[in-house]
Order: C-alpha cells, then sequence, then structure tokens
C-alpha cells in the first residue's frame, strides 16, 4: 500500500511538471499570429497585390502553424498607420510586416512601445533590436529590362515614368539606361515624374506626353497598369512594375519588374516561430528570387531573351554588377571610375542620374 | 511633320483631360445657377465611375455601364436635394459629407472589380488619316465623351439664355422668393437641377473609369471634382468661359509632362504644382474685382428656401 502510494505519489509529482509542459507544449500550438499592413487595397495589381501573394504563401505553406491578419488601404501620412499597427500589435500579433516606406516613423514608434513583438518594415532603413528590414534590388531586374528595351526599341528614345526622385527609383533608372546602352550605344531616356505612387489619369497623361516626344518604349516606376493601357492604345512597347500587367494590353506588354516576397516571409515567420529571428537587413536581388522578370512578350526575339538570361546569370554569380564602372553623370563628370563599383551604401544613396538620361530630380 | 504632330498630341491630349472637368463643371453650374451650392462633386464622379466601371462589366455595353453612371451621380444628388432642399439642411455641410460618402460608397461597391481591364473607347477624329500618318492617326485619337463635352457648353448656354425654362431656372437662382411669388415651383426646378449635376458628375467620372484609363481603382477621380467646382467659380457661372477654364486646366496638367519630357529644366515637384497654382492665380484676379463677382454670382446661391407666402 505505502509502496504504492509512494510510487503514486512519485508518479504524480513526476506528472505534474510534464502537464506543465504538455500545457506549454499546447500553448505553442496554438497558431503564431501574423499581422500584415498594406498602403493600398489588394486589388491594386501592383504593390500591395505581391505582398498579400507573400502572405497567402506564408498561410500556405506553414498552415495550422500561422495566422495571418492583414489591414489593407491605409494612408501613410497622418495617425491612421500608428493607429492600425498599434491595434495589429495590441490584437496578439507576434510578427507585423509594415510594407511601404512611409510606414517607418509609425513603425519605429510603436516597436519601441511593444519591445516583445517582432516588426519588419519593407524598403526602410530604421532598425531596432525588435525592428527588421527588407527590400529587394529592383535595380538587377531593371538591368534586364533595359537590355530588352535597348534591343527592341527603334526610335532610341525609352519613355520612363518615375514616381519621386528617391533613390530607389533612381537606382532603376540608372540601371535601365547602362544596360540599354552595352547593348545599344545610341539609346537614350527620357525621364519624367508623376510625383504619384498609383494614379491611373497622371500616369497616362505622363506616358501620353512621352510617346508624343517620340517615345516607343514606356517604363514606369508607378503602380497603375495605366502605361501598358497606353502602349497598347498608342501601339508602342511597354513595361510594367509590380505584376504581371499583360492583361492591360497583351501586345503592348513586354515585361515587367516584378517582386516576389514569398521566400522571405516563409523563412522569417519561420525564424520567429522556432525563436531564431534576429532583427536583420535583408536586401534580396535576382540570386534570392525576390525580384524577378515577368513573362517575356512572345514578340522578344530568342537571340534577346538568350542575352537576358546569360545577364541574369551573371549578375546571379556576382560577375555582373550593374552599377560598374566608368559611369558618367548627365554632366559628363566620371562618378565611378573603370574597375570599380558603386557600393551598396552609394547604391542606397543614389541621388543622381547617369548620361544618357534626360530629365532632371528636382 | 514632327512638331505638327506634336501640337496636335498636345491638343488632343488638353480636350481629353478637360472633359471630366468640363462635364461635371457644367453639371456644377447648372445646379449653383439654380441657387444650390453641391460640394459633392467628388463623391458624384467617383459613385460614377465605380458603377460605371461596375454596370459595364457586368451587362458587357458601354452604353448601360454609362447610363447607370449618370444614375447613379444622379441618386447621390437627390440623397443631397433631399436633405437641403426638402429637409433644408445646410448646404456646404451637406456637400461635403456628400463627398466623403460617395468616396467611401464608391471604394465599398468596386471593390471587387479592382484589378479588371476593360478595353478603351477611343475612336479615331480623322480615320482615313491612319496610311497617311500613323503617328498622327494616334495623335488624334478621341473618345466620343470627348465630343460630348465640347458640344456640353453649346447647348448649356442655349438653354440658360435662349429658353424660357433656363430663364426660369436663372430666375430662381438669383431670388427665390420673387420667382416663389411668381408661381413657379422652386423645389421643383432646383431638385431638377441637382439631379442634372449629378448625373453630368457622374458622367464625368464614368469617362474617367471607361475611357481615359479604362480601370476602377479606389479614389481614381483624385480631385478632379474639386477642380470642377473651383472652375465654375473661376468662370464666374458662365459656360463658355467654363470651357476655357477647363481647357487651361487640362493644358498645364498635359504641359507638365511634355515640358519635363522636352528637357526643361524645372523641378517636377514645381511642375507638378501649375495646375493647381493655375487655378488660385485666376481664382484670386477674379475676386479682387468683388462687384463683378456680386454681379455674376447667383444671388440666392446657397441660400435654403423658406416658403413664407
Amino acid at each position: 500500500m505505502i509502496l504504492s502510494t509512494r510510487r503514486a505519489l512519485l508518479g504524480a509529482s513526476l506528472a505534474l511538471p510534464a502537464a506543465g509542459l504538455l500545457g506549454r507544449a499546447a500553448l505553442a500550438a496554438e497558431p503564431y499570429k501574423v499581422g500584415f499592413i498594406y498602403v493600398a487595397p489588394i486589388g491594386d495589381v501592383g504593390w500591395t497585390f505581391q505582398h498579400d501573394l507573400g502572405r497567402k504563401a506564408l498561410e500556405a505553406a506553414l498552415g495550422d502553424k500561422v495566422k495571418t491578419a492583414y489591414v489593407e488601404n491605409v494612408p501613410e501620412e497622418g495617425a491612421d498607420a500608428e493607429r492600425v499597427i498599434r491595434k495589429l500589435a495590441t490584437d496578439g500579433n507576434r510578427l507585423i510586416y509594415t510594407t511601404s516606406f512611409g510606414f517607418m516613423n509609425p513603425t519605429e514608434k510603436v516597436a519601441k512601445q511593444f519591445p516583445k513583438v517582432k516588426f519588419a518594415h519593407c524598403t526602410g532603413y530604421k532598425r531596432l533590436p525588435n525592428l527588421a528590414t527588407y527590400s529587394a534590388r529592383f535595380y538587377e531586374a531593371r538591368y534586364l529590362a533595359g537590355i530588352i528595351a535597348g534591343r527592341m526599341t527603334k526610335s532610341n528614345i525609352i519613355g520612363y515614368v518615375g514616381s519621386f526622385p528617391i533613390p530607389e527609383v533612381v537606382q532603376g533608372i540608372n540601371a535601365t539606361l547602362l544596360a540599354a546602352r552595352s547593348v545599344n550605344p545610341n539609346v537614350q531616356i527620357k525621364l519624367v515624374f508623376a510625383s504619384t505612387w498609383y494614379d491611373p489619369g497622371k500616369e497616362r497623361a505622363a506616358a501620353e506626353a512621352l510617346i508624343s516626344q517620340g517615345a516607343d518604349i514606356i517604363m514606369c516606376h508607378t503602380d497603375s497598369p495605366a502605361i501598358v493601357q497606353t502602349g497598347e492604345e498608342k501601339g508602342v512597347w511597354s513595361m510594367g512594375y509590380d505584376s504581371d500587367e499583360s492583361k492591360y494590353g497583351s501586345k503592348s506588354f513586354l515585361t515587367a519588374v516584378t517582386m516576389d516576397w514569398n521566400e522571405y516571409y516563409i523563412e522569417q515567420t519561420k525564424a520567429a516561430i522556432t525563436g531564431t529571428w534576429k532583427s536583420s537587413d535583408v536586401w534580396g536581388g535576382l540570386k534570392s528570387g525576390m525580384v524577378k522578370l515577368a513573362p517575356l512578350n512572345a514578340a522578344i526575339a530568342d537571340s534577346v531573351r538568350q542575352e537576358v538570361a546569360a545577364a541574369q546569370a551573371k549578375i546571379e554569380g556576382g560577375t555582373l554588377l550593374p552599377f560598374a564602372g566608368p559611369i558618367k553623370d548627365q554632366s559628363g563628370a566620371v562618378k565611378v571610375a573603370a574597375g570599380k563599383a558603386l557600393t551598396d551604401a552609394e547604391i542606397l544613396n543614389l541621388n543622381w542620374l547617369v548620361e544618357g538620361v534626360q530629365g532632371s530630380l528636382g | 511633320m514632327r512638331e505638327f504632330t506634336l501640337v496636335v498630341a498636345i491638343l488632343v491630349a488638353t480636350l481629353r483631360a478637360a472633359t471630366p472637368l468640363m462635364l461635371a463643371g457644367i453639371g456644377e453650374l447648372v445646379t449653383e445657377r439654380s441657387g444650390v451650392l453641391n460640394l459633392g462633386v467628388e463623391g458624384m464622379m467617383l459613385m460614377g465611375a465605380s458603377v460605371g466601371f461596375i454596370g459595364t462589366v457586368t451587362s458587357g455595353s458601354v452604353v448601360i455601364g454609362l447610363l447607370m453612371a449618370m444614375l447613379a451621380g444622379a441618386a447621390t444628388a437627390l440623397v443631397f436635394g433631399v436633405l437641403t432642399l426638402s429637409l433644408m439642411a445646410n448646404q456646404v455641410a451637406c456637400g461635403l459629407a456628400l463627398t466623403i460618402f460617395g468616396t467611401g460608397f464608391s471604394a465599398l461597391i468596386g471593390a471587387h472589380y479592382l484589378g479588371m481591364p476593360l478595353p478603351g473607347l477611343a475612336l479615331s477624329l480623322w480615320p482615313n488619316l491612319s496610311t497617311a500618318s500613323p503617328l498622327l492617326h494616334q495623335a488624334m485619337l478621341v473618345d466620343p465623351l470627348v465630343l460630348v463635352a465640347v458640344a456640353t457648353p453649346f447647348l448649356v448656354y442655349r438653354f440658360l439664355h435662349r429658353t424660357r425654362a433656363g430663364l426660369i431656372l436663372r430666375a430662381v437662382g438669383e431670388s427665390h422668393d420673387v420667382a416663389h411669388a411668381l408661381g413657379y415651383s422652386v423645389l421643383r426646378i432646383r431638385y431638377l437641377a441637382v439631379l442634372f449635376g449629378g448625373g453630368m458628375s457622374g458622367l464625368a467620372g464614368a469617362y474617367l473609369s471607361l475611357a481615359y484609363t479604362p480601370m476602377w481603382a479606389e479614389n481614381m477621380v483624385a480631385g478632379r471634382g474639386w477642380i470642377a467646382l473651383g472652375l465654375v467659380v473661376f468662370s464666374t457661372w458662365k459656360p463658355f468661359w467654363l470651357a476655357l477654364g477647363a481647357c487651361l486646366f487640362g493644358f498645364v496638367t498635359i504641359a507638365q509632362f511634355q515640358a519635363e519630357g522636352l528637357g526643361l529644366q524645372v523641378s517636377p515637384a514645381l511642375l507638378a504644382m501649375l495646375p493647381y497654382l493655375a487655378t488660385i492665380v485666376v481664382l484670386v484676379l477674379i475676386s479682387r474685382d468683388t462687384v463683378r463677382l456680386k454681379l455674376n454670382a447667383p444671388a440666392a446661391l446657397g441660400k435654403p428656401f423658406h416658403v413664407t407666402a
């Protein structure tokens, strides 16, 4: 009796911590809540659309282990962004992705107030122990697009509709021109700024102006498919941004510089769940798959496709650097000497245009 | 030849950019001439844009889409009309509320239709040019609605100044008490004017979502409704001056990009400001002459009508 009671007591005393462990395991089996905040509606077939594809991929990959929540259409200015991010944090989301540059300051503020919650901010530069940043080297895909543009243009004028004169946009313009000139030395870029990320009417007006001035390829760094529609209507080539916009102009659409956040979201969330998440700065290029070109138009010749594939392999291998010298700026001064290349820091702060781009940063 | 094509392209682009301003502005001009100040133009345009797009996608016919857009604009204006004419609420507040409502409601109903493409409406002004010069042919593509917008100032001027009905409408706008004493139904005339204004704003919005950039995007009117409101005052409530103002504003919007493309070394931010600067400058110039402004504004504008007799 006593033996069995002692054994029972021993068993019970062992069972309690085991039950406690089991209980904690049961709690851990509760899905890891991940929050997303978007600057535009998901249906924009653009920037936010791609981020939401990443969110869906995350759900598909991790299934029951995660539970995602998102808030779309949050304006960057004003108190709304901060309020929404804070609500995501208080709702129990343990990892929050803020997907637009303009969310930088609100994210930093909320991150300081919620040190146990992890944040990741896209295309920003402020970091904290619980705030990571991530972005993609869009300029590498722009380089490939520039090769296509240089080969496909007949008038040697590429029209470029930029959004705002920030380094990310300038990187794209410069990479496009350098690549285009590497296959076609006579090409030039006519640059206009629409001063908006998403305004179909303005983007159309800008594209029309460039076309009327002789551009036969229109590229953009804005989020709506208006450029592609304009190109289709006017019978010129167009290259989109963010997503595959071919349904807006199947004849005119050559390709688009798109981004793929799936792998990043899955990896980072897995790390957060297993406890190995660190505040990092991820700047993935072609190799990581974070940027890629949309499927190429059938009208693009095989020889051009091979050139693009070769260039892509070289960039991924590190033997071809888009910003390798010699590079001159618009005034003719040598900004990058032969044999050198722009460093990451210089690329991040790029604020001058290369020779061959007609336009000004204001 | 290259320069000629460029000039033609600029002219046509100006007309296309001016069309939504023209259509919405004329509607608001008639509304204000009857004495009602409807600030909800932006909301009505957005309703027209989203309903027009939805109607076209679901029915497959652009004409049905345009009609539905006009009905949506008129329905939104009807809400405003009931509040301000029958319930005599403050017109400014109701108009602003209408804008906010239209913006939000259009986004709600249009949410499912984001990211859907539609083929555009463009037809060529001179089809024979396509063989002569493809570039010129491209430059002269307009939408039928542009031609409608060009015709409206003439039609509205004729209505306002050459018909009896127009005279009565202007009378209601100048002095609703006298018009009432003469036996005219002030509220009925104002309702009709408000509905017309709503329908035209809806049409203007549908132009943007069906012809200019055939897609639906939240807030795609991007402030053009406010510009149209400003243009009505800018034009001192005269249809032909409104047409001039719309073309001027359309031109400045296009010129911004043309100038940048031609290599003008001006800051893009400054160029983007130009359309709004132009509107402010002209409004200030006009308002300096207060007598002229008072003479031209409908005297009963914004005043609710209380039946006293």
